[in-house]
Order: C-alpha cells, then structure tokens, then sequence
C-alpha cells in the first residue's frame, strides 16, 4: 500500500506565544519548528501500515524551503521520500488552496505511475486549526474521507479498518481505498529517529516543485490571541504541617465537605 | 507572593552551579543577609547548569582551571554527588597523540593519575568502541559526573539553614541604581532591595544584568550541540546513571557519555552559533528551558557519521532514538577565561560568569574568599574581569573571539598560538616601518607586536649553528630562528624594541607617595629620577604584579606594566589609593616606549643626543628628560633583556619620528630592530628575570622566587606581615633556572621545551614542594648566548641545588637537566657587567 503523508511546518511553542507585527503569524524569533502532533501520528500509523503490506510512505509538505526540515524528519523515522511544494508565503495558501495543491501532485503523480492508495493527514494544523483540508481533499479527489482516526489495520479484502473516538465511543470504520483519512493524535506513539535513520534522511531524495499560485481567495487574515489564562502556584508548605492548609484548599474547592 | 528583603548585603543573581556554589561559601564565611534571585523556578531555573552534561575531566593544561576542577571535584565530593566513571580522550590521528602526550605532561606536572594506553585498552573498557578507529587515548581514572542542580541545591539549602540566605525565585532583576559610580539598589519583579553589592552569576544572561549598572561582563551566549540516544541495550544492562568511562572524541571534537540507558552525544565541531543575552527566549515562552535553543539537525549531521564510525554497535542500533536533541547555550569569553572579580567600571559589581560546571564550586569557593578577605587560596588572576582593555569590551571583539574559540574547545591549542579575528585594533605609531620591515606580529592586549622581524633574516647566516634552529613543527610553531639571531644581534651591538603595549599610568597629588609607598614592596621614597622595579603583593605576601615606578617629581610617579596584565594592575593601584590627595590617571595611549639595549647602544644614543648619557652621567636605575633632535624624550636607564640602554618614552603621535632617528643613527652601529621574541622570552630567561602569570602569582613568596632584597622598607605596605614572615620561614620551594643537557629525542630528533612540562628526578620520580606543587616548568626559551635551552621550575628545597642532575618530560620523552640557578643569579653576565657598564 502506497501512501502519502501531508504535513505542515508549524512553529514549536509551548508557553506563551506572541503575534509578529503582520498579525498573521507566530513570532518565530527562538522558536524552533515540528510538523504538528497529529501529523507525526499519520506519518507513524503510514509507516506502520505501509510496513505491514510492503508499501512505501512519501511525505509532502506545501510551505517554505525550511520545511524540507520536516520532510526530513518523517524520512528519518522511516518515510521513503518527500515532496515540498515550496512557496515563500504559506499564510497566503487557505485550506482550499492547500487541497487543490495536494490533489494536483495525487493526480500528476498517478499520471506517471505511481498511485497512492491512501492520503493521510492530521486532522487539522497546530498553528491554524482549520480542520478543513482532509475533507476538500477528498472532494477534490473524488476519494471516501474518516477524519478523527487514531489507528488503522488494513485488511484482508485490500481496504482500510480504521478506528477513531467519536461522541459516543470508539468509532470503527472499513473504507475502500483510494481513501483520505485525517489523523488525531493519541492513538499511537510516533516514534524518534535513529541516528541511522537521520543518516538516510540527510540523503533521501526530496522532489520540489513551486507551488502555484493561490486562488481560491481564501487566505488567513489574522491571528487572535486567546486571554492567557492566569495560572499561579501557591506553596501551601511542607510535610504534615502543611495538611492543614491542604484540607481548607480542598475545602474550598468543594472536594471535601467541613 | 513572599515579599523580598528590602536590604541586603549583597544579592546574587543566579542560581545554577555558581550562583549556589557562591551563596554557600559566603555564608561559611560569615556572610549573612544574603538575597539570591533567580528570575526561573527551582531547583532548575533555566540555566545553562540545568542542561550541563555534567562531566568533569580534571587534567587541563592551565593549572589555574586544573586547581580549580581539582577543588571541584572535592566539593562535588563531599555533597555526594560525584560518581567516578573514569573517561578517555581518543585519538584518531597522530597528531592527537602528540597533543595527548602534551596532556600527560599537564597530568604529570599538576599530579594527577593519568596514562596513555592502547585502543585495545580503551576497548577493554568500553567494549562497544571500534579500536580500528583510533590510534590511542589518554585515560585518568578520576574522570566523573556528578549532579549539579543537586549540589546547587544542597549548597543553597546549607545557606539557608544557617539563617544567612534568602532565596527568591521567579524573581528578575529589571533594574540596578549606581550613585557615585557604586552599587546602591537593585530592583526586581518583586520589589527594591538596598544593597553595596551585587554578585552577576546568572552564565548567559550576566551581560545583560551587568549593562543595567552601565557596565560589562564580556562573554556571548554560545550553542553547544547536544543529543541524547536510546534505549541502549548494552548500557541498559548495568544499574546507574553511568559505568561505562566517559569518551572524549577528540578529534571529531565530541563526546559520549552514558546516561542510564541512554547514550548523550556532544559536539563542540559544529559552526559557531551565537546569540544575544536579550534574545534567549523567557522561561515562559521556551519549549523546554530558555538555554535549551530548538535543536538545528543539519549542524550535527556530520557528527552522527563520524559517532557511529567510534561506536557502530551501539550508535546504528535502528531500535536506539534520538531522544533528546537541543542546541544547549553555554558563555564563552573573547579570551577563554571566565570571568571573575569586581568589574573596574562599577564598585560593588561582582562577577562570577562563563564559569563551566567542572569549576563551579571551586569559582564559588574562590569568588566568596576575594569578596571576603581579598585573598581566593586559588590564582584567579587570568580570568579577573578587570583584564580587558576597552576594545575588548565591545560586542564585535566578544563575537569575533568566541566564534573563533568555539572549535579550540577539544582544538589542539599551541601554547603560543594567535588569534585570527579582530586584529589590527591598536598600532604603534612605528606600525608601518615594522610592516616595511616584514614583521611578525603576535597580539597583546589589542596591541599588534613584532615578534620578530623577517628582515632580519640575514642574521641567520652571521650567526649560524649560533641560532638554536628546531627541527620538530611542533617546537618550531609560532616560532622562527630569527629570534635567536635578533637576540644575538642586540647582545654584539645593539637592538631596537617598539614597547608601545605598554601599561603606562601616573599616580599624582600631595598623597601620591603614600599612596605608592603603600602599594610597592620596594622603598618609593627615593629621590626624583629614580626608576624602582618592585613587586606589588596582596595581603597574603603573594604577588599581584611586577612592574617598574618612576619618580618624576616630587608628587608624581609613573607606573610602567606590561599589556597582559596592566588593567588589572591599573584597577589594583586605583583601589588602594587613599581617599583623597592622590589620583590616577591612565597615559597608556598617550605615550609610546622604544628601548634601545645593547652594547653600542650608548654610542647611539650619543648620536641623536647632546645630553650627558655616559655611565656617569646617566646612572643605572635613573630616568630623565633629555633632547633629542626636536622631541623631549623620557629616558629610563633600564632593562629587562639585561643589556646596557635606554627605555625611551615619547608622545604618541611622535613615536615614528625617535624611531627613525634611532634607526637612522643605528646603521653603522649595526643595530637592529628587535621583537618581543628577544623581550619577553630569550632575553630575560638567560638573565633569570621573573614574569608575572608564570613565575610570579599569588601562592608563592617573594623569598621563593628568589627576589627577596636585603632589608624590608620600614614604611608599612600591603603585604608587609605576611612578607617579614615568608623571610624567616624556610621556603617551601625555590624557583631555579635549568639547562637542558641533552636534546635528542628517541627518533633522533632534537627537541626543545616550550614550557608547562613536568621535572623529574634522576630516576623519574615525581619532586612535589612544600605547597605540595609538582614541579613543572614555567617558562622555558633559548638562551643563545649560553648556547643553551633554558627552563626555569620551582623545585622542593632539597633538589635546589647547584649542579643537580634531573630530567624533563617532554612529548613523553625524558630530557637530562641540570639545575644551573638556585635564586635570580643570572645565568648569563651574573655580575651585570653589561647593564652596568
């Protein structure tokens, strides 16, 4: 089964985060970069599922020429190769763009021969949050599409058992591929690379190609910061004298009753 | 929220290893009030220490650092945290093992346990090494790691009990208030706390702090590259944090380290990778901690090959991940040093920075002795932070220089090499004559210095075998036969010095002689145009300099140091001026220095002056202002190549006009420009001359060194107790000065000494002196005129003795020694005929 993984350069926070001066992006001053956490799940359940039916796995990325980092770094947990469809702005690319983007190498690429079977992704981006591209993929291609899957088998008859969290439990789904199959994050540990596998990915060989331009005419306009959320530790003390304090805290918060 | 103190006696800022090794060492000194901030949460606020690899390899070819790794180490010790592991430095490459020899005769001199040993050695203990790889390691069994956020913590914690220390974390310092050019206040996120002194000992981020009271701390935020791998079968089958040695590839300037079941890998071989103490990310808004940068992969990409290629079974293990990953910040200084002290711009700013985790403790022990009592047991004096000259201050020079030492980390270092960077800052006004004359310059304290002169190449063939050529690259390095010749040159007839590097500055008004009287060893009362050489001690009886005082009136001295160490002296001298009637103002860019030595170097003189410069006329010892041509000229009948002349000082901006006078009246003399190669090396060592930093330091007496005078000044002066006892005590050592008999090496070859090497006895034993000091050479050079190589060694009293046979331990080699001086008798001219003549 071949695959092919989308996924995105997004910048690597953690604590707080501030705006750069467009409005439009993540101030990336000391920040470094990752493909968002549902991503490294697609690329880990690809590997393992391309392992499992002697598939391949290649990765694509439509963003600037740094995120050939990230291409990279699916190589060296096991992706055999990469696509960047490098354009120097990505904030001007909407979700729509982004899945005309991806359905025209799926189409060019079955064109000179290699067919992928399934298209993952994560079910939305870690900067953005669109939670769009999977399904307007699938429109454009024509393909069946399960989002909020976390693990995949395939199966006997050449498809898909694809299982997720749905409101009312675990969801399981069988789907006919080709497919699109948007990723949450949870159901598996991606794993690190080894120092052989960034070895190889140093060498893999990574197609580029200019992205077109955007025409959908839907692109980011601009960020909002949520209200930080104001968290303060208080050191109610140490040892068994501070279990006084505990109880009127907990007291407090209506977990014990006077 | 606790509030925080609204005073203290001094506030610590930082609480990684330094901060905490500082705090604890203070108040075992008696300190109390002591406020300690930190702007991170505990026990690990974001530092540099949080990150550490936490290794300690204790051979170091300084013996400052190796003293103060080895104090370390036993703090380390005795908190508990030290687990001995053993390590290896690896060679690939023959070079390396020369450089590993080097470093035996560093573990040999210093006294501690080392040995080179074979690849199939190291693989025997570290079984997972390919010894195809390597060539040979260098092995010293006390190599450890240890915990320092835990030591930090207990050393804060011992503090605190003693009711000395308040600590407060999430706390940042946003403001330092200086009145009257000293620490008042210091203003925090938490409140204003009135204080005298603040002690900067927060790694990356000193310089900012240091900026807020207008002053510099000079270091650069620097990534070191570091990755964690695993689980590693093979180290997961033993218990610990570690129970493999440690390996130092030095080559590939990396490591290996295990941890746990994990392999750490580190690099010092990427591209230097700077940042701005203002840009390191907040704790709030960095992903792990403010120094763990995001890891940049594409710079260790070519350190992953080569691990692998040291350690294959482990490394290329598919199943071992890479974990763990960050570009680590760490300080570096322009010069390599950290450092320590109070910053001459600001009293009360104390600085305790770019200090690594192996000398911590030791740092803190040092820096809490000299804010105590003035006295650290440990020479800190070449990482004191009033070393740098101004330049030396800025960002471009800190930027250039630790870009450019960033790969010295595991480099091979010549003890002479040069800085590439930042040259050129300051030029004598005879720059483009030396440049005409195809100098080699060596840099000094910005300063560009001839060395030597390739135009002098000539003399090479007038003094033939004479010259003491070297054959070994390695001994030849830095280093050219022309000194050798230069030197030869000036004893024949005479030579021409540019000293323009020189220190130079005026301690003046009613109080000026107290003030020196107070401050020299040597009697200053003396009368005017008197030139007095003198040591400068510290309380202890140890010395804080060497310099010459010129008398040129009757409230006016004129204090003349060398470059290296004269802003140190210059801070020194300003601090212990009295309060008022006396001042001091720096000249060193006002005047430049040319010296003339020599035996025709009066008849040159004589020539471009009509001032009386017989030996009559002009005294030894004396200086006065004497006309030659249009210029007044300060002439000082000194010397320190031990030679009949002249230090003759001028203004600057004439400099290039006395030295083509000179020149000019120099030709049919045969006189010759002559580089710092002759003054600072050649010259002095067939003479005996001391030099501050190698010979002369803090531990060891003026009775030691040999320089004790027959009486002691009745006036009082710094140092004064402690030097009456040092004279009636039995030296614990004796410095000396030594031949070296023989200089064929194994293969053959000869080779010649370049200092730092161990001296053994006869039959190869270690001689350790009263101080409990190896013996090792501090300055080793030719002595052309003796025909001989000479090292001068402190040596136990009972192996001072004229004639005694010993040996040297060069590149592994044993060379045949004999003690040729027992105290500064001259080996060359003993009686001072020539000076005196």
């Amino acid at each position: 089964m071949n695959i092919l993984v989308c996924i995105k350069r997004v910048p690597d926070i953690a604590g707080s985060v501030t705006l750069d001066d467009t409005g439009a992006g993540i101030d990336e001053a000391g920040l470094g970069h990752t493909m968002s956490s549902h991503e490294e799940c697609a690329v880990e359940l690809a590997i393992g599922t391309a392992a499992a039916t002697g598939g391949t796995v290649t990765v694509l990325t439509v963003g600037p020429a740094e995120a050939v980092e990230q291409l990279r770094a699916a190589v060296a947990v096991g992706a055999n190769d990469g696509i960047l469809i490098e354009t120097a702005d990505p904030a001007a690319f909407g979700p729509e763009d982004i899945a005309q983007v991806i359905g025209d190498v799926v189409r060019d690429r079955a064109e000179s021969g290699q067919t992928f079977d399934l298209v993952l992704l994560g079910d939305d981006a870690a900067d953005t949050g669109d939670f769009q591209v999977g399904i307007r993929l699938a429109y454009d291609l024509g393909y069946p599409v399960l989002s909020n899957i976390q693990t995949l088998s395939p199966t006997d008859s050449g498809g898909i058992e694809a299982r997720g969290i749905g409101p009312a439990g675990t969801e399981i789904f069988t789907v006919d591929l080709p497919a699109v199959i948007a990723v949450h994050e949870g159901g598996v540990d991606p794993r690190y690379p080894s120092i052989t596998g960034r070895m190889k990915a140093k060498r893999a060989p990574i197609a580029e190609y200019d992205a077109p331009e955007p025409s959908a005419g839907n692109p980011r306009i601009r960020l909002e910061l949520p209200e930080v959320k104001q968290s303060s530790v208080t050191v109610l003390g140490e040892g068994p004298e501070a279990a006084p304090a505990l109880v009127d805290v907990l007291e407090e918060i209506g977990v014990i009753r006077p | 929220m606790a509030s925080i103190p609204a005073q203290a006696s001094v506030v610590v800022v930082g609480a990684g290893i330094v901060g905490n090794s500082l705090v604890h060492h203070l108040a075992e000194l008696g300190w109390t009030d002591i406020v300690q901030v930190d702007k991170g949460p505990l026990p690990n606020p974001g530092g540099s220490t949080g990150h550490a690899s936490n290794f300690i390899f204790p051979v170091d070819h300084s013996r400052e650092i190796t003293d103060l790794t080895l104090d370390s180490m036993r703090q380390y010790k005795e908190l508990g945290v030290f687990t001995e592991s053993g390590g290896f430095e690896v060679a690939r490459t023959e070079e390396r093992m020369q450089e590993l020899r080097r470093r035996m005769a560093s573990a040999r001199a210093w006294g501690i346990e080392s040995e080179l040993v074979t690849p199939a050695e190291v693989a025997e203990k570290v079984p997972f090494l390919d010894p195809e790889v390597i060539v040979g390691a260098f092995w010293t069994p006390t190599v450890g790691v240890v915990d320092s956020v835990r030591a930090g913590t207990m050393m804060r914690e011992s503090a605190e009990s003693k009711g000395a220390l308040t600590v407060s974390p999430n706390t940042e310092v946003t403001g330092i208030d200086v009145e009257d050019g000293r620490i008042v206040r210091v203003h925090t996120t938490k409140g204003e706390i009135a204080t005298e002194r603040i002690l900067v000992a927060c790694g990356v981020w000193s310089p900012r702090i240091a900026a807020m009271a207008g002053a510099s701390i000079p270091l650069s935020p620097a990534v070191h590259q570091m990755i964690s791998v695993g689980p590693v079968p093979q180290l997961a089958e033993r218990p610990g944090e570690i129970s493999f040695p440690i390996v130092r590839d030095m080559d590939t300037f990396c490591y290996e380290r295990q941890h746990g079941s994990d392999m750490e890998i580190g690099s010092y071989a990427h591209r230097p990778i700077l940042h701005e103490p203002d840009d390191i990310p907040s704790n709030e808004s960095a992903k792990l901690s403010p120094t763990e940068m995001p890891f940049t992969d594409e710079d260790f990409d070519p350190q992953l090959e080569q691990a692998v290629e040291l350690m294959p079974e482990v490394l290329s293990n598919p199943e071992v991940e890479i974990r763990y990953a960050i570009n680590g910040l760490l300080s570096l200084t322009p010069d390599g040093p950290a450092v320590l002290g109070e910053s001459p711009e600001v009293k009360g700013l104390w600085s305790a920075a770019a200090v690594w985790i192996k000398e911590g403790p030791g740092v803190g022990r040092a820096v809490a002795e000299w804010m105590t009592h003035g006295l650290p047991e440990i020479d800190v004096q070449a990482a004191d932070i009033a070393r740098f000259h101004s330049h030396q201050r800025t960002r471009t020079h800190v930027q250039a220089r630790t870009s450019e030492g960033f790969n010295k980390t595991y480099g091979i270092v010549h003890p002479a090499e040069q800085w590439n960077s930042d040259r050129n800052i300051r030029l004598s006004p005879m720059h483009e004559r030396e440049k005409e004359l195809s100098a080699v310059f060596f840099e000094a304290g910005g300063w560009e210095r001839p060395q030597w002169y390739e135009s002098n190449a000539g003399l090479l063939e007038e003094f033939g075998e004479a010259v003491m050529d070297r054959s070994a690259e390695w001994d030849s390095r830095w280093w050219s036969p022309i000194i050798n010749a230069e030197h030869l040159a000036l004893r024949k007839r005479a030579g021409l010095v540019d000293l323009s590097s020189f220190v130079i500055f005026d301690v003046f008004g009613p109080a000026a002689l107290d003030a020196v009287q107070r401050i020299a060893l040597a009697q200053m009362d003396v009368t005017i145009g008197r030139v007095v050489y003198t040591p400068i001690l510290d309380e202890g009886g140890g010395f804080r300099s060497d310099l010459t005082i010129m008398r040129l009136a009757h409230d006016r001295f004129r204090v003349v140091t060398g470059a290296a160490h004269g802003m140190v002296d210059l801070k020194w001298f300003a601090d212990r001026l009295p309060e008022t009637g006396a001042q001091i103002a720096d000249l060193t860019s006002s005047w430049t220095t040319i010296g003339l030595w020599g035996p025709r170097a009066r008849d040159i003189l004589a020539a471009v002056t009509d001032a009386d410069v017989s030996h009559e006329g002009f005294r030894f010892g004396t200086c006065r202002t004497i006309e030659i041509d249009s210029l007044e000229v300060l002439a000082s009948r000194i010397s320190y190549v031990g030679d009949l002349g002249w230090e003759l000082y001028v203004p600057m901006e004439s400099g290039l006009k006395l030295w083509d006078l000179l020149f000019d009246a120099g030709r049919e003399h045969g006189l010759v420009p002559v580089g710092l190669g002759v003054y600072g090396t050649t010259g002095r060592i067939e003479k005996g001359y001391r030099a501050f930093g190698a010979e002369l330091d803090s531990e060891r007496s003026v009775v030691e060194v040999g320089m004790s005078r027959p009486k002691v000044k009745p006036q009082d002066f710094i140092g004064r107790d402690a030097h009456l006892r040092h004279r009636e005590a039995e030296p614990k050592t004796v410095l000396c000065s030594l031949t070296v008999d023989d200089h064929t090496s194994s293969s053959g070859e000869k080779r010649f000494m370049l200092g730092g090497e161990p001296i053994v006895s006869a039959n190869g034993e270690p001689l350790v002196d009263g101080h409990g000091r190896g013996a090792y050479v501090t300055s080793a050079g030719s002595a052309p005129s003796l025909g001989k190589h000479v090292l001068m060694a402190f040596l136990p009293p009972a192996e001072a003795v004229l004639g005694n046979r010993l040996q040297v331990v060069y590149m592994e080699e044993f060379y045949p020694v004999t003690v040729a001086s027992v105290d500064s008798t001259s080996l060359f001219d003993p009686e001072n005929e020539r000076i005196r003549s």
